[in-house]
């Protein structure tokens, strides 16, 4: 035991536990790495189609970027409020962690909700995965009707994993006494992660579609 | 095992520090959002833009997700690994250019029949 802790004390010693985290804490850091080169795919590929075709710029900055703009401030709410779930756990304090991730959990899902509302003001004004807005084609003549593809598609993907965390988190505050430290912690990894993944759908799908006339 | 037990629940980082990563990640956020409300060229914001966004994901890593506090070994499997295989999904950008070279850039199509 104790030859084992002298390996430990240097960060290349390896060892037992050479990265010093558990099992599912080093699962979970593998399957961000996958899962941020899906985003990283889709976004590339938006990058791509954009920047081959004539595309739409039609976000008004009100209310478009502003209602975004509060969706990124409730996201990034929500990662300060897991932050704080993490550390009062790390403290002992479970209940008191369970309050911070049914927080964050409802932050979570008042995201959705406003994503939703978003979504649902897109579509009714005509906009599909396929097919672009009759004024949008009158103003900007040849863009491409993949835009509204990227875009359900990018913010789609993203939304889903916003779901699966908010369901993560209600099951993780449900069983929080039950739970070691890393549990919790784990589970704030993959929510940040899906917090750091708006911080790039945010600028690259509304702040540079945003429309010049004011 | 018992080396691993003693630092399973280690913890670095107060709160005021995370409040303090929060507020730059929101005057970060504030400041992309005045650049598109000034609407710059849109190479000049792309560029900033991502220069911002790597920031902000740099600062939730580190901080929020807690990475600063890791073993380097763990920072360096997981860190090169994702800006090598992004960097290399990048390969295929270039070649939008020539795709764009290919739009019909002409009259409407139906003005012209075509």
């Amino acid at each position: 035991m104790a030859a084992e802790a002298d390996v430990l004390v240097d960060d290349w010693g390896g060892g037992v536990h050479p990265y010093r985290v558990g099992h599912r804490k080093l699962g979970m850091w593998l399957f961000i790495m996958s899962d941020s080169l899906t985003f990283s795919a889709l976004l590339i590929t938006y990058a791509y189609v954009r920047s081959s075709n004539v595309w739409p710029t039609p976000f008004k900055f009100y209310p478009s970027i502003v209602f975004s703009s509060v969706m990124t401030l409730v996201l990034l709410s929500s990662s300060l409020t897991m932050v704080m779930a993490v550390s009062a756990s790390a403290h002992g304090q479970k209940s008191k962690a369970r309050t911070w991730i049914i927080l964050t959990a409802l932050l979570g899902a008042t995201f959705i909700i406003l994503h939703s509302i978003e979504w649902n003001h897109l579509m009714s004004e005509g906009l599909r995965p396929f097919q672009l807005l009759q004024e949008w084609i009158e103003r900007w003549p040849g863009s491409t009707p993949l835009f509204g593809a990227t875009f359900f598609g990018i913010t789609g993907m993203h939304m889903f994993h916003v779901l699966t965390g908010c369901i993560y988190l209600f099951v993780v505050a449900a069983r929080v006494k039950n739970l070691k430290h890393e549990d919790i912690e784990i589970s704030g990894l993959y929510w940040h992660f899906v917090d750091l993944v708006w911080m790039f759908v945010f600028p690259m799908i509304y702040l540079l579609s945003i429309d010049p006339k004011k | 095992m018992s080396a691993f037990a003693e630092t399973e629940n280690h913890f670095a980082g107060s709160n005021k520090l995370f409040m303090s990563v929060w507020i730059w990640l929101l005057l970060l956020t504030g400041f992309e959002v005045f650049l598109g409300y000034i609407q710059l060229n849109v190479v000049m914001m792309l560029v900033i833009l991502m220069g911002a966004s790597i920031i902000k994901a740099a600062l939730i890593v580190a901080y929020f997700m807690h990475l600063r506090f890791e073993r380097l070994n763990l920072v360096l499997t997981i860190v090169p690994a994702v800006v090598i295989c992004i960097c290399l999904l990048l390969i295929f950008f270039p070649d939008s250019f020539r795709a764009r070279q290919l739009r019909y850039t002409g009259p409407t199509p139906a003005s012209e029949g075509r």
